[in-house]
């Protein structure tokens, strides 16, 4: 029997409430925060080098799928994540934004990479000089690409955002002024 | 035929075609240029097309070229041309002034043409005369310069976050 290893997979835990026999109390937040930030379907908007990356974090040695991520999502209506990777011509930032508002609440987007994030080396009169100028990001990914590593860093990052939001985030006053500031809605 | 021999042939032809309209000839670089002038470009293209010893029936490119400092010949067109069958190679080139953008437009000619001079009018605001769809066609739609001509920077003029201190402008 000593030949019968234990699982080294580890579940996520419960969150802190309050357990008798037969019932388990928490509160809402917390348990839809677990549901959510362990199954974040990914909309992997790709435009260079930083999709390649992104290619090898979804690859088996770094496997975004021990995280939840798996499913990619090519129709941002059921996206939950928008990954900006890559250089945003300003041509296409129109796109861009749309891509965003077709997705429901709640999504986060993170920007991943030097070019995303701030326009890169590509300080020119064709380049967005960062995607933050149209839509807001919450998770920032530095590199020129970024490895792998980071990556899954920045979609842990996202993970922390997705426990800790209250359900009721989305439809305060402050939320909707924050998306009025980039014109959307 | 080599480069000289097809460089006179060129030569006498479009001497005696468009008299004073041709304005000079030369190699650059082993490759036969001519200069013509900007009004006459299109027939001299389709004359090219045409003849039936040089038939230069393929437009390899076009490209326009903004010089600030050559006052009174600020832009000029270049076109390069091909003769498939011989394996010939020719350019083209106009000159004008800043004043005077109008170029006539060779997608009657070749239909090929109709991208790159919207793309010439888009970043150097060539006004190509006869196109049938001169509208911008890389940059966005709402941009109201042209990129390419030396008088605008590169860089996005938007940023606040370079200062000479850190990047040396």
């Amino acid at each position: 029997m000593d030949a019968i290893q234990k699982s080294k997979i580890e579940l996520i835990k419960a969150p802190p409430g309050i357990e008798g026999a037969g019932f388990f109390a928490t509160s809402l937040d917390k348990a839809v925060g677990i549901a959510r930030s362990n199954s974040l379907w990914p909309l992997p908007f790709a435009t260079s080098c930083c999709g390649i990356e992104f290619m090898a974090t979804m690859a088996s040695t770094y496997d975004l799928a021990r995280f939840g991520s798996e499913r990619l999502s090519f129709s941002p209506r059921q996206a939950d994540l928008l990954m900006v990777m890559g250089t945003i011509a300003k041509k296409l930032a129109p796109v861009l934004l749309q891509v965003y508002e077709q997705m429901a609440e709640p999504r986060w987007v993170l920007s991943m990479g030097a070019c995303a994030s701030s326009g890169g080396i590509f300080d020119t009169y064709s380049v967005l000089q960062g995607i933050d100028r149209i839509l807001p990001v919450d998770v920032y990914i530095p590199g020129c690409p970024p490895r792998p590593e980071q990556v899954l860093d920045g979609i842990m990052q996202i993970q922390k955002l997705a426990q800790s939001e209250t359900i009721r985030r989305r439809s305060s006053p402050e939320y909707s002024e924050l998306l009025n500031k980039y014109g959307i809605e | 035929m080599d480069n000289n021999s097809l460089l006179t042939i060129i030569q006498d032809k479009l001497t005696s075609q468009f008299g004073s309209d041709f304005l000079s000839a030369e190699l650059v670089a082993e490759y036969p240029t001519f200069i013509v002038k900007k009004d006459s470009i299109a027939n001299v293209i389709k004359f090219l097309y045409d003849d039936k010893e040089l038939a230069f029936q393929y437009l390899t490119t076009l490209a326009a070229i903004h010089y600030p400092d050559n006052q009174g010949q600020e832009f000029a067109v270049m076109y390069q041309l091909h003769n498939l069958p011989k394996n010939l190679r020719i350019r083209v080139k106009i000159f004008f002034s800043v004043n005077d953008l109008a170029v006539p437009s060779i997608t009657s000619i070749f239909s090929g043409a109709n991208w790159m001079e919207r793309q010439e009018y888009d970043f150097f605001g060539i006004q190509f005369i006869g196109h049938p769809n001169l509208k911008r066609i890389l940059n966005m739609d709402d941009m109201d310069y042209h990129p390419m001509r030396k008088e605008y920077a590169l860089e996005d003029g938007t940023r606040k976050d370079k200062d000479d201190k850190m990047f040396g402008r």
